[in-house]
């Protein structure tokens, strides 16, 4: 009840600190598609590439946020205090999900319809852009879904760095020791991360429909009107 | 585009095997093959798995090249064909059928034309024609996506992708490997009347003696990379050779031959 008066004398507060949450995220995970799908492709084009650069942001992901934002702030223009940093190392964490998922959504294609495509006499890029991605959407997707729950959960601690956000909620109960500041900042950032799970999972369930049936072709008796 | 050879008495091999040979790493897969296809003529190759018979489809439209010796397509060597276009006069019927799901039946049928930039009407116009021509109604079957088919319905959307740009050559890969016999039978039967009557060039490949008697206008016989038998089906059905006769299922062994 307490928290719920919180939320309702603070509601000007609250909605600021939920922009500047979705800003950063949505910042972050959309640069990290831009970057992250043209890797994921070129890694299914150059296997060489796929170690070193899976391996590096293996990496990324394995540090400890609080310690990355530390690391980062000292850097020229993708650190220093606010919300650049906070968007840097959202990006970083939100590279591996990305990639990764872009090269395996790719390589998952069934070979039978990447074969007729290329013996169709589609060049490479008529086969990524009519054949591979299309066919690759769900799981990258879903890839996309990952990276965006993972960082509405560590964007609360760059509030730490003064990037805002609804960290801000949650530092600031810790530092007063006042549980309902706490939920305050935490409640919404759950209920933020599972609607934007839910509002990713039926886009990629959208785009996965295909996925299903493009096997076991030959078995019969699939559709109406018999075998013609 | 260059139009195929009627103008010089179809006397050029559509596509001819020179002494062709290839290896995947150390296992050698084709050994000094030699072969001509003519205009208008179906010729099977029969083989059991593993003895190279999809090798050698993938040699005519250039997705591999040969260790040694040429491949010939229309009397050019594969290797100076841009793989592109040779591919689009190429018809390939395979045998995962690898229809695009995402694509609706229309779209499927049409896809060569459309890399080919026809116009939409003409290729709107030409696809409906091929369902119709293998026995998919277009106002029933165009905007179907591949799952809402039967697999012989499906293989029939194949089919017409692979007429779609009138290509002078078609090649087989098992096409209805996948099929109950009872389709099965049905199809061969349309689509043997249909490249006769279109008067293509038709390579197929297949395990199953008895199709490759249906089919072909000459049977080979492919084994450890090599024809160990290449004449009519009449010849075939006679041959002493100890191969054809085990293919012919004489209760010979089959380890009898090479």
């Amino acid at each position: 009840m307490e928290f719920l008066r919180y939320l309702a004398g603070n509601q000007d507060l609250l909605l600021e600190r939920t922009l500047e949450h979705v800003y950063l995220v949505g910042t972050a995970v959309g640069l990290a598609v831009l970057v992250g799908v043209p890797v994921g492709i070129v890694l299914t084009r150059r296997e060489r590439y796929r170690g070193p650069v899976i391996g590096v942001v293996n990496v990324i992901q394995t540090i400890p946020s609080l310690a990355l934002f530390g690391f980062l702030i000292p850097l020229p223009v993708l650190g220093g205090i606010g919300a650049s940093t906070a968007i840097t190392a959202l990006f970083g964490y939100s590279l591996l999900p990305v990639i990764r998922n872009t090269y395996e959504g790719i390589r998952g294609v069934d070979p039978a319809v990447v074969e007729a495509g290329r013996a169709m006499g589609m060049t490479d890029r008529q086969l990524l852009r009519r054949v591979e991605l299309p066919l690759a959407l769900g799981v990258i997707l879903g890839g996309i879904r990952l990276a965006t729950v993972i960082g509405i959960g560590i964007a609360t601690i760059a509030a730490a760095i003064g990037a805002g956000g609804l960290g801000e909620f949650i530092f600031q109960g810790l530092s007063m020791v006042n549980n309902t500041v706490i939920l305050a900042g935490a409640v919404p950032a759950a209920l933020l991360a599972l609607a934007a799970d839910w509002g990713l999972s039926r886009l990629e369930s959208r785009f996965s429909r295909w996925r299903e049936g493009s096997r076991g072709a030959g078995a019969p008796g699939g559709g109406p009107g018999g075998g013609g | 585009m260059q139009e195929r050879g009627h103008t010089e008495g179809g006397s050029e091999p559509v596509v001819e095997f020179r002494d062709v040979s290839l290896s995947f790493g150390d296992t050698s897969v084709l050994r000094g093959l030699d072969f001509r296809l003519t205009e208008a003529e179906t010729l099977a190759l029969v083989g059991r798995s593993g003895s190279g018979k999809s090798t050698v489809l993938r040699l005519v439209n250039r997705l591999l090249e040969p260790d040694g010796g040429q491949v010939r397509v229309s009397g050019r060597p594969t290797t100076e064909w841009d793989p592109i276009e040779l591919r689009r006069r190429t018809g390939y019927v395979l045998q995962g059928i690898g229809l695009f799901p995402h694509l609706t039946v229309r779209e499927n049928a049409g896809l060569v034309p459309g890399l080919e930039d026809w116009d939409g009407e003409r290729a709107r116009r030409r696809v409906d024609e091929l369902l119709e021509v293998v026995g998919l109604p277009p106002a029933e079957y165009a905007d179907r996506y591949p799952r809402e088919l039967s697999g012989g319905q499906q293989q029939r959307v194949g089919v017409a992708r692979a007429l779609a740009a009138d290509p002078p050559l078609l090649l087989c890969d098992e096409p209805f490997g996948a099929l109950d016999p009872i389709t099965r039978r049905e199809l061969q039967g349309e689509f043997r009347e249909l490249s006769r009557r279109l008067e293509k060039s038709l390579l197929f490949v297949t395990h199953d003696v008895n199709e490759a008697l249906l089919m072909g206008d000459r049977i080979g016989l492919l084994e450890e990379g090599d024809l160990a038998f290449l004449g009519a089906p009449e010849a075939f059905r006679e041959s002493e050779h100890p191969l054809v006769r085990a293919f012919l299922g004489d209760g010979a062994g089959i380890r009898g031959g090479s």
